[in-house]
């Protein structure tokens, strides 16, 4: 980085950004919980934030490695039944606080959904386009039917099939799907910043001439995807404890499409633009709740109308970052990037 | 043989449906979303006009091939034609919205419960030794050869099948020799809804209901269809067709009818990852 460029040193940077962040979480938090906050908004809420997730897992794929998997629901699921079965059990033993070893949940769904991610990616990567598209969709719909009918091959409960999986205990709070926005956007920001992003945006304009600059394109894709279906996972692991109840249906094809949808109605490669549009795209329906007959009309409508009249989505490709919009302020004119920590806009 | 038998029936509407996933990709790229929607149109359309006009069948199978058609031209038109220099996803997510449209408004105005549709045409069932082949069976089959065959003439023979193949080749290059982009793009979304609409009368002699969401899986199976095949390629999405009716029949006939929707995706990785354009897919040489 040039030192022109460098306005304030980077440990500020940081610390400014950390206590912003734990203040905003903090005092959210106090907010939700003081009761001011309906529960029933208090949901709509932490769903926004899930679905923040998901947007920001696919975004990485779609919108920076520039690939259109269409799978991304069979991950969400394997997060959320690993999550959950985790937790069913662990809760069963005596003297286990749920809340408490519930990041070890989340953190296990989105492992496992990483690892089947990468074995996945392996063969998939190597299509291109909309067959890449069309063999991932495969992938997410055998998931789907192996977490339907699993049960009958093993000859014990364990995923209860179309039955659906209850009682998984429901540790999903506002707190830790903020934390785990904040961590997703934060983690994501930071790797695109670093020259493994570099090398992923490469391969997104020009893969051949990336793979002629000497970037491992085959490495860098099988990345960019095991960490979006990490992400994924994680996002199903939230989802499998806020719901309490899931069942394989819930993660058909529909799913991956809506994902797709929110990522590109906010524009892809642009994350203020997953976490808008997956907040409007949640609240919405919510919203139009009154009208319900109609509301998924104008959920379609507006899909149509927006991609005709702004086909790049509605933010583009661009960012926010919290030094350029200060040096606009100050009329400084110095554009650097900065660790952005997102979650931000959790509201 | 019965299963098999089974298996070419659902195939051949399979391909019907793939024919016009495929002509759309190999003249604009686009994943027609939409198009599974327009054979639940279809199927509403015949059921309306036998049961609550009482026409006659004959009538209710050519208004529901006309309804596709139009629909198809009006939806190229308003939501596609905007879109021409867009990037291909949002063209995707536009046909995702079109669908999501058609689902809904047919839930709004037809409920959200499956309507019986009644028989269509009333055929004997064969008896070939000892096995008994349904009528319907036969009837599906040789509508959708009749089909084949006509569109492999109009694409063959045709003036506008040759400009559909010219604008598939090479979009540039086919409007400087005169044609009609416009013009051959909504031809193309009429052949391919039409195709559409005598499939949803075969699917609906099948299966005697409409739903709003019949659209969904029915569409998604051409769909892989028509990739299995090779997308843009005629052949191919007949031969993805009847691969993907013969092995859901046969995976139901082994037992596993819980499991036909992974076996179906299974092939379709297996065939894709070893040769990864789909069975008859042109492979494009990448230039730098």
């Amino acid at each position: 980085m040039k030192k022109t460029a460098k306005k304030l040193p980077m440990w500020l940077r940081y610390l400014i950004n950390t206590v912003l962040f734990v203040a905003l979480l903090l005092s959210s938090t106090a907010f939700i919980n003081s009761g001011s906050v309906s529960p029933y908004h208090t949901k709509v809420i932490i769903l926004c934030g899930i679905n923040m997730i998901l947007a920001l897992a696919l975004n990485l794929a779609t919108g920076y490695l520039g690939q259109l998997p269409l799978g991304h629901a069979g991950f969400m699921a394997l997060g959320a039944y690993s999550s959950a079965i985790f937790m069913r059990y662990i809760t069963a033993m005596p003297g286990v606080s749920a809340s408490a070893i519930f990041p070890l949940g989340v953190l296990l769904g989105g492992v496992i959904a990483a690892f089947i991610g990468f074995l996945i990616g392996i063969p998939a990567l190597r299509l291109k386009g909309d067959y890449l598209a069309i063999i991932t969709l495969g992938f997410g719909e055998i998931i789907r039917v192996v977490l339907l009918n699993i049960d009958d091959v093993l000859g014990f409960k364990f995923t209860y099939g179309a039955a659906s999986l209850k009682n998984i205990p429901k540790t999903t709070n506002f707190f830790n799907t903020f934390l785990c926005v904040s961590l997703t956007a934060y983690i994501i920001h930071t790797v695109m910043k670093s020259r493994h992003g570099r090398a992923i945006l490469a391969i997104r304009d020009n893969e051949i001439a990336a793979e002629a600059c000497g970037i491992n394109t085959v490495y860098y894709k099988t990345f960019g995807f095991t960490l979006s279906a990490f992400f994924t996972g994680v996002a199903g692991a939230l989802y499998a404890g806020y719901l309490g109840v899931i069942s394989p249906g819930a993660f058909g094809f529909m799913k991956s499409i809506e994902i797709l949808v929110t990522v590109v109605l906010g524009g892809m490669g642009s994350m203020l633009g997953s976490i808008i549009s997956a907040t409007v795209l949640t609240a919405l329906p919510e919203v139009l709740r009154a009208f319900s007959q109609y509301r998924m009309i104008a959920y379609s409508l507006l899909l149509i109308i927006v991609m005709i009249f702004k086909p790049s989505g509605l933010m583009g490709n661009y960012d926010f970052s919290l030094s350029t919009l200060l040096g606009k302020l100050g009329g400084r004119t110095g554009k650097s990037a900065v660790p952005e920590k997102e979650g931000e806009d959790n509201e | 043989m019965e299963q098999t038998l089974n298996g070419i029936q659902t195939g051949s509407v399979y391909a019907l449906v793939a024919l016009g996933y495929s002509m759309v990709y190999g003249i604009i790229l686009l994943l027609n979303f939409a198009h599974g929607d327009i054979i639940m149109v279809g199927a509403y359309t015949a059921w309306f006009f036998m049961t609550n006009l009482g026409q006659s069948p004959i009538v209710a199978v050519v208004a529901a091939v006309i309804a596709c058609t139009l629909l198809g031209i009006t939806i190229e038109k308003v939501a596609y034609t905007p879109l021409r220099k867009a990037p291909r996803l949002s063209l995707l997510i536009t046909a995702i919205g079109i669908s999501f449209l058609l689902q809904n408004l047919a839930q709004l105005i037809f409920g959200a419960g499956a309507k019986p549709v009644p028989k269509i045409v009333e055929v004997k069932s064969l008896n070939l030794g000892s096995v008994s082949v349904s009528g319907n069976a036969i009837l599906t089959i040789v509508v959708s050869v009749i089909s084949m065959l006509l569109l492999t003439i109009l694409i063959k023979k045709s003036k506008m099948g040759k400009a559909m193949r010219a604008v598939s080749e090479d979009t540039e290059a086919a409007q400087l020799m005169g044609i009609s982009l416009n013009k051959t793009i909504s031809f193309t979304f009429a052949v391919g809804s039409a195709l559409a609409g005598i499939g949803s009368v075969l699917y609906c002699a099948a299966y005697p209901q409409a739903s709003p969401t019949m659209g969904g899986m029915l569409g998604l199976k051409a769909f892989v269809a028509a990739v299995l095949g090779g997308i843009g390629s005629v052949p191919g999405a007949v031969i993805g067709g009847f691969a993907i009716g013969l092995a859901e029949a046969w995976a139901s006939a082994l037992g596993l009818s819980v499991w036909k929707d992974a076996v179906v995706f299974a092939i379709l990785i297996l065939v894709l990852v070893i040769k990864p354009t789909g069975l008859l897919g042109r492979n494009l040489q990448e230039k730098v």
